[in-house]
């Protein structure tokens, strides 16, 4: 019953049955009515949850920090990660590379890499420092993300980022994406 | 047969904890079951001394019953190898993978689906875990578990497959690791849980809405916009995993589902989902899991997965003792909807056989194939090739590649080699 025919590399031919024409079973169906149980949020939740920031800078806080309230908040929380002055180690450097992504050898960080500063700000604040998420204030927030984008020659040491300078930053891989989500 | 080392430790980077060099050094002589290896002689004379006996757990009465199963003790070597990038800081930020060297089938063990986490696993409380629905919405609205466990539901086989997954394989050079270590980044389960169009129509997406951004509750606050076309076709709040609530390292209570996409837009410990007019840019879709091509521009928001199929037996950590019969077995998936075709070739490509499909074939899920091999005793290259019902078919590496600048890392779905030697032994070899 089991013809095994050779061909090269020794595959053999398994045994086939022919399929049954059997309707699909493996797509189901969706349902398009719920008991609707949703309740309405407070203010309060909508705003201690609602900590996204996008490019427009729409929710960001209000607050402000420089450059250099931004190297002391460095140096005492994100040095241990990412090495002085953003080198890296053991995380990702956050300085240089900039003009290395054609290069072959590309080094993708804040200055290089990074299309909106206001990721910056929103990952810091939401994730950063990975030992105590959450714990910086919004003015240390702005201050590390100043001092990084610093680091990287991208504003001047004398800048302050506040809700208003941050989202007009322009950071320099700010064309270097190409959307594929309609492709 | 030496005994399988549990839990080898690879090597990470911070990003897409990377393969591991740990098994070039330790070869180790796996079979598809660790108690196969312990217990069976591969010869095929059956008879032994012992048998002549009657076997000791025949002559007391056996274990009673336990409260929650666990696999065989013999089957303890088969375990998820992980990597910890920061452990003295963030232990859990890191990656554990699926070993699909040892497994069959098309379903992952709960206890064995891959991780990827970015801050590790939160304890959760169900209690005190909300999911709130809000942006550019009509009315904004808060469901906990309870009420959300009131909804109507769907089951769906689907995998999940981290983007970073087989990225080992863009190195210069081939890392011997097995198919878990090297491909172990992806996973199947019957995940279940309630629509979320349903919700978002509760809620009632207001014009101009086009996106959303779903987070996160763990300590990564991890974040990722979607578009709303996705959540309103098949996306899904994942309450159940093979049955049982979601596992913590899955994202339980609840995790959004969304069949075919990069893993890291699954968000775990779903939280939020806000309803924009845009992107959001975060930093898991802007600095990670973008594509960075030769010329320096990186295609973003590339999150539909690959055709792809990986060879699971024969492949690294087997060995092949005797020439004969085997049947090759591997498993094949792609984002874009059911496979179609499975080929493979057993001298690298030179020629293909069509492989049988074990049905049924879920839409986004792997699908087994398995095809007898004749084996002779002479060095083999092992390939396999998936076609998908859209026409996509599963690239060679140097097509994949040339497309993007060296070592780039993310949705590697291209063909996956093993060379077979003459003494039986596997490696991962590219061609």
């Amino acid at each position: 019953m089991f013809m095994h025919k050779k061909i090269a590399g020794g595959l053999l031919a398994a045994a086939l049955v022919a399929a049954c024409a059997t309707p699909d079973h493996t797509a189901g169906v969706t349902p398009t009515r719920g008991p609707n149980l949703g309740a309405t949020p407070s203010p309060a939740m909508l705003a201690a949850m609602d900590i996204s920031i996008p490019p427009s800078g729409a929710g960001l806080p209000a607050g402000s920090g420089s450059v250099a309230q931004g190297q002391k908040v460095y140096d005492a929380k994100c040095q241990i990660c990412h090495g002085p002055k953003g080198v890296g180690k053991p995380a990702d450097p956050l300085v240089g590379g900039m003009g290395s992504l054609a290069s072959g050898k590309p080094m993708r960080t804040v200055g290089s890499y990074w299309p909106y500063a206001t990721t910056l700000f929103d990952y810091v604040r939401r994730a950063m420092p990975s030992n105590a998420p959450q714990s910086l204030s919004n003015e240390e927030a702005y201050a590390a993300s100043a001092y990084v984008l610093f680091l990287n020659g991208i504003i001047r040491e004398d800048q302050v980022m506040t809700a208003q300078t941050l989202p007009q930053v322009k950071m320099p891989n700010r064309d270097g994406f190409i959307d594929y989500s309609r492709k | 047969m030496s005994k399988v080392e549990p839990s080898p430790q690879v090597a990470a980077t911070a990003e897409t904890p990377a393969t591991t060099p740990a098994d070039n050094t330790r070869r180790r002589f796996l079979t598809r079951s660790a108690s196969v290896a312990g217990t069976l002689a591969a010869g095929g004379v059956a008879a032994n001394a012992a048998a002549q006996e009657v076997p000791a757990w025949m002559k007391t009465p056996g274990a009673p019953m336990r409260a929650y199963g666990t696999p065989s003790k013999y089957e303890a070597p088969v375990q998820r190898p992980f990597a910890s990038g920061y452990a003295s800081v963030s232990p859990g930020t890191g990656s554990s993978r699926t070993p699909h060297q040892s497994l069959e089938g098309t379903i992952t063990p709960n206890g064995l689906h891959f991780e990827r986490h970015h801050n590790g696993v939160p304890d959760i409380d169900p209690a005190k875990h909300e999911l709130l629905i809000h942006g550019m919405v009509n009315r904004p609205l808060v469901f906990n578990l309870a009420t959300l466990s009131r909804y109507p539901m769907v089951s769906r086989v689907h995998f999940v497959e981290c983007s970073g997954n087989s990225g080992a394989n863009s190195g210069p050079k081939p890392v011997q690791g097995t198919a878990g270590t090297i491909h172990g980044l992806a996973s199947v389960s019957e995940w279940t849980g309630v629509p979320l169009s349903l919700l978002l129509n509760e809620a009632g997406v207001a014009a101009g809405a086009q996106w959303i951004l779903a987070e996160g509750a763990d300590s990564a606050g991890m974040s990722r916009s979607v578009p709303l076309t996705k959540i309103m076709d098949d996306a899904m709040v994942a309450l159940y995993q093979n049955g049982e609530r979601v596992r913590p390292e899955q994202g339980y209570p609840m995790r959004l589902l969304l069949p075919g996409w990069e893993g890291n837009m699954n968000v775990k410990w779903l939280r939020r989902i806000k309803v924009t007019d845009g992107p959001t840019h975060t930093k898991d879709e802007t600095s990670k899991y973008t594509d960075l091509q030769p010329d320096g521009k990186a295609r973003q928001f590339t999150f539909e997965l690959g055709v792809k199929s990986i060879i699971t037996f024969p492949s690294f950590g087997h060995k092949l003792d005797r020439s004969g019969l085997y049947e090759i077995s591997g498993i094949a998936w792609s984002g874009a909807g059911r496979i179609a075709k499975v080929e493979v070739s057993a001298d690298g490509g030179a020629s293909w056989r069509e492989a049988p499909l074990q049905g049924p074939i879920f839409s986004k899920s792997f699908t087994r194939f398995r095809l007898p091999w004749e084996w002779n005793g002479t060095a083999a290259t092992l390939q396999s090739r998936a076609t998908d019902e859209k026409g996509n078919v599963q690239p060679t590496r140097n097509a994949f590649i040339s497309q993007y600048t060296p070592g780039m890392n993310y949705h590697n779905h291209y063909i996956q080699t093993w060379r077979i030697a003459s003494d039986g032994s596997i490696s991962n070899v590219y061609a």
